[in-house]
């Protein structure tokens, strides 16, 4: 019998031994991640507050807290926001974009790539603050270096067009997920296909759509479920624009943080992050579905 | 010396790999586990190393029960197939880690270290690690650390296996070498026959968690107790023909041998090792010789193995060099008498 | 592909790099003139030279004091990952537990689901109620939490990929399962524990919205809450500090990304940021 034919030893970490080790880790997931989890579902049926008479003695007020989110004017704008948010900066901006770097840099050497991927990396890892404070500065209405380059001096970018703003500010951001991911992915389209089809005279949409796509099919579907999980719940927006003005760019984690923290309801805000939850579980749900459909596993 | 009573190891799923075995190893013997995978032999040294706890039974070595002990009170060294060298550690500290485990000084150890080094010719080597080595180099390190903590026991698993063909020869003899130098008990899992043949005092042959032949390699290979291990041993597969024995003659494959005394009537399995027949194109003056068209002629270097179609049969002879007929002639095989085995319902019933 | 399709291919993929070069450099180029600039405007401009700017840091009452409190909560989170998540992945790795494929995937599924935005309102009320605001230890609890699953997962992976005739080597030779950890089994793993600190570091280093919500008193915030209070809070931004401060607060989580990246040639692949 080959090593790995024999069953793992069990003598050194026995049953009761290996409960030993995996319990301090399960003690703090189960303290700091899965009893928040349960907890927003109970607190999302009270009116908790944090001040005053609801936060000495929270009352169980049902389904209200739902009830009122569902017919509250900035809630619903809150959502399309979200929406907006997600399908423009992520799966339209990310992924779009992040396909086109790795496509065209695909079989180019030297400085250029390097720093094309450097600067575009250097994007995603910078704290969040330092890039929001970037931001701002970029597009400062008075100094701001947008301004001086197009020649709109006055122009307030983050206060007349508040969404458009986050939005390419995300797409600037989180770019480099997909551009890694896609890049990695076109490493494994055969060449000799590629070059098959160019032989043949396909045009390079014809490529893309005959031989690339089937080959990164599941890299495409990880990469959406992804980079949509993240971006719905991406809180960096908040530090570029609070969802000002006038709530025209609050997208949902700021919301939640505006009525929850800084309006103190903390029942009702409890109440829509189970809704984020929820829609949480679906995409998380159907990425690990892939993986395992895959073969592969890959912490997320 | 090393004696296991009743030893079962069963795996949860039911799966027994060792199954009720009693063996005796004697001290100083060079002793080989003999098996095709899945056999139960890596999981019987893993057992006797303490690797794994027996279902049932009774493990002693030197006269000691061991069976509760941990693997590190057996006083055993254990060389496993990929040599487990730690590659965060150079030769010098790989060799000396039974020594560190037993707190000798390291001024100590790393004397003792060079000492084994120099035996097994790794003393330029004390620098590198397990990476910088060749696979010849990191068997040879492997061999030394088991060396430099004076076992009661050696346990290889499948020692040789890692290197290539050449290199396995050298292996091989330098192995044979240092375990007569060293007197040490040795039991080594091959599933190789040729390197349990050539290095073994004796060899146990198992199948499905069983012993099914116990001897010498001579023993092994020339009287196998079982078609299984007549198919098992030996480079060329032992030929194996259905035959009847009736009237005082064994007919088999279009001919008529003699019958040996106390071989009753019935059906028969003749067995007969290509090297124990002589090749013939002229009619042989003697009775029982098989007769046949020479169909195949593989050449073995200094020999060649003609396949013979005899009446309903193929029968395969090892004939020196230079002696091969073509391919299409006719010729009769004559074995050699004494040499062909008889098997009934599995089991050695004797020789013709 | 005619002279003239080939050619504007050419053209048209140079095009969209130098556009791309510029969307991705024009934001940063702040970053690496103002702090050395000695009259730091909103505006990039090619800097006059000063170092300046890195002294008026001193004179912030909280821009210092602030990395210190980054690096004890990110020390003291990945010191916390880096030991629960090595522990948990050793014995999933080595010993049969039943279920555990479906436990890790369960843990993972956990960390991806409960972000920060969707737990703010509980993990707000935890830290109230078990006195865990304005402490280091609530900010470091909260995020190890987060971290530990994709820990324990990549750890694992490791683990599995070590052979376990090492360890069963050392015991033979009579190692105690003590001596096997330290002498064998860190030692060969150590490379992953290494990319499990620094990516713990990195990740409470970036952390905002955890420590905002958790951390009242100033003198605990980190970086990430301090900067964005530099510029948000109260009258004209100084410039000066925050273009230092930002340049300084973002290096280490570059040189930590290079550190990875070169000497494991580990990608920061699925997430393995957030």
């Amino acid at each position: 019998m080959s090593p790995a034919e024999v069953p793992r030893s069990a003598a050194m970490v026995s049953g009761k031994h290996s409960l030993g080790f995996v319990v301090p880790a399960l003690v703090l997931i189960g303290v700091f991640l899965v009893f928040p989890a349960l907890w927003t579902v109970y607190l999302g049926l009270t009116d908790h507050r944090l001040t005053g008479l609801a936060a000495a003695d929270p009352q169980v007020v049902g389904a209200a807290n739902y009830a009122e989110a569902l017919g509250d004017e900035r809630f619903r704008t809150s959502l399309w926001l979200t929406v907006q948010f997600v399908l423009g900066s992520a799966v339209l901006g990310q992924a779009v974009l992040g396909f086109a770097i790795a496509w065209v840099l695909r079989d180019r050497r030297g400085p250029l790539k390097s720093v094309t991927e450097g600067l575009v990396l250097l994007a995603w890892i910078l704290p969040s603050s330092v890039v929001a404070f970037l931001w701002i500065a970029l597009l400062d209405r008075d100094g701001g270096t947008l301004n001086a380059i197009l020649h709109t001096p006055g122009f307030a970018w983050l206060l007349d067009h508040p969404m458009m703003s986050i939005i390419v500010f995300n797409v600037w951001r989180g770019t480099a997920f997909s551009m890694m991911l896609y890049g990695a992915a076109l490493e494994n389209v055969p060449p000799s296909q590629l070059e098959t089809a160019r032989l043949a005279g396909a045009s390079t949409l014809q490529q893309l759509r005959d031989v690339v796509f089937p080959h990164i099919k599941g890299h495409v579907l990880t990469n959406l479920l992804l980079i949509t999980l993240w971006t719905f719940n991406d809180f960096t927006a908040f530090q570029l624009t609070a969802g000002g003005p006038e709530g025209r760019s609050e997208i949902l984690p700021v919301y939640i943080y505006n009525v929850a923290m800084s309006g103190g309801r903390l029942g009702f805000g409890a109440a829509v992050s189970f809704l984020v939850l929820v829609v949480n579980l679906v995409l998380a749900f159907a990425y690990l579905r892939l993986l395992r459909s895959r073969g592969e596993v890959r912490p997320s | 010396m090393i004696a296991l009573r009743g030893l079962t190891k069963e795996f949860p799923g039911g799966v027994r790999a060792v199954d009720a075995l009693d063996l005796e190893i004697g001290d100083g013997e060079f002793f080989a586990l003999l098996g095709p995978s899945g056999c139960g032999k890596t999981t019987l040294l893993r057992t006797i190393a303490g690797l794994e706890t027996p279902t049932s039974g009774r493990i002693e070595i030197g006269g000691v029960d061991v069976t509760g002990s941990p693997p590190g009170r057996r006083d055993v060294a254990m060389v496993f197939q990929d040599y487990a060298l730690f590659p965060h550690m150079d030769v010098t500290a790989n060799i000396a880690y039974p020594l560190r485990i037993r707190k000798v000084p390291r001024a100590e150890r790393t004397a003792k270290a060079a000492e084994t080094a120099s035996r097994l010719s790794l003393s330029e080597l004390l620098d590198r690690r397990p990476a910088q080595l060749s696979g010849g180099q990191q068997q040879r390190v492997a061999l030394a650390r088991a060396v430099a903590c004076r076992p009661k026991a050696f346990l290889f698993d499948e020692p040789l296996s890692n290197l290539d063909a050449r290199l396995r020869l050298e292996a091989r003899t330098f192995l044979k070498r240092l375990q007569r130098e060293l007197g040490v008990t040795t039991v080594f899992v091959t599933h190789d026959q040729s390197e349990a043949l050539a290095l073994a005092d004796r060899i146990a042959v198992m199948s499905a968690g069983r012993i099914t032949q116990l001897g010498t390699p001579s023993e092994v290979f020339r009287r196998p107790a079982t078609t299984f291990v007549a198919s098992f041993i030996g480079s060329t597969p032992m030929n194996l023909l259905p035959g009847v024995a009736e009237d005082g003659v064994l007919r088999v494959g279009g001919a008529e041998l003699p019958l040996p005394d106390g071989v009753p009537d019935g059906e028969i399995l003749y067995g007969l090792r290509p090297e124990y027949a002589d090749l013939t194109t002229r009619e042989p003056r003697e009775k029982g010789a098989f007769r046949g068209k020479v169909a195949v002629v593989e050449n073995l270097g200094t020999a060649h193995l003609v396949t013979l179609e005899c009446t309903g049969h193929l029968l395969q002879v090892v004939v020196p060099e230079g002696a091969e007929p073509p391919p299409g002639t006719a010729a009769w095989a004559v074995p050699r008498p004494g040499r062909a085995l008889l098997y009934r319902d599995d089991a050695l019933v004797g020789d013709a | 592909m005619t002279p003239v399709r080939h050619a504007l291919g050419t053209i048209g993929r140079a095009a969209f790099l130098a556009l791309v070069l510029g969307f991705f450099a024009l934001p940063l180029l702040w970053l690496a003139s103002a702090p050395f600039d000695a009259h730091p405007s909103i505006t990039t401009s090619v800097p006059e030279f000063t170092l300046a700017n890195f002294r008026a840091l001193l004179d912030n009452p909280y821009a210092l004091g602030s990395l210190r409190n980054s690096l004890i909560q990110a020390c003291g989170s990945a010191a916390l990952v880096v030991t629960l998540a090595a522990l948990a992945a050793y014995a999933l790795s080595r010993a049969r537990v039943p279920g555990r494929d479906a436990l890790l995937y369960v843990l993972l599924l956990l960390s991806s689901v409960v972000t920060g935005t969707a737990a703010m309102v509980p993990l707000f009320e935890l830290a109230t109620r078990l006195n865990l605001i304005d402490t280091h230890l609530g900010v470091v609890l909260t995020l190890s939490g987060g971290l530990l699953p994709a820990a324990i997962f990549i750890l694992k992976d490791f683990m599995d990929a070590t052979p376990t005739s090492y360890e069963e080597s050392a015991r033979v030779f009579g190692a105690s399962a003590g001596q096997v950890l330290r002498h064998v089994v860190i030692p060969l793993v150590r490379p992953g524990l290494a990319t499990i600190a620094v990516w713990a570091v990195a990740n409470v280093w970036g952390s905002f919205l955890q420590p905002f919500i958790l951390l009242r008193d100033p003198d605990k915030a980190p970086g990430a809450v301090i900067l964005y209070t530099l510029y948000t809070e109260g009258g004209a931004p100084r410039l000066d500090v925050i273009s230092a401060f930002s340049l300084l607060y973002s290096l280490p989580v570059v040189v930590m990304y290079v550190f990875v990246s070169r000497r494991y040639g580990f990608r920061f692949h699925g997430g393995i940021k957030r």
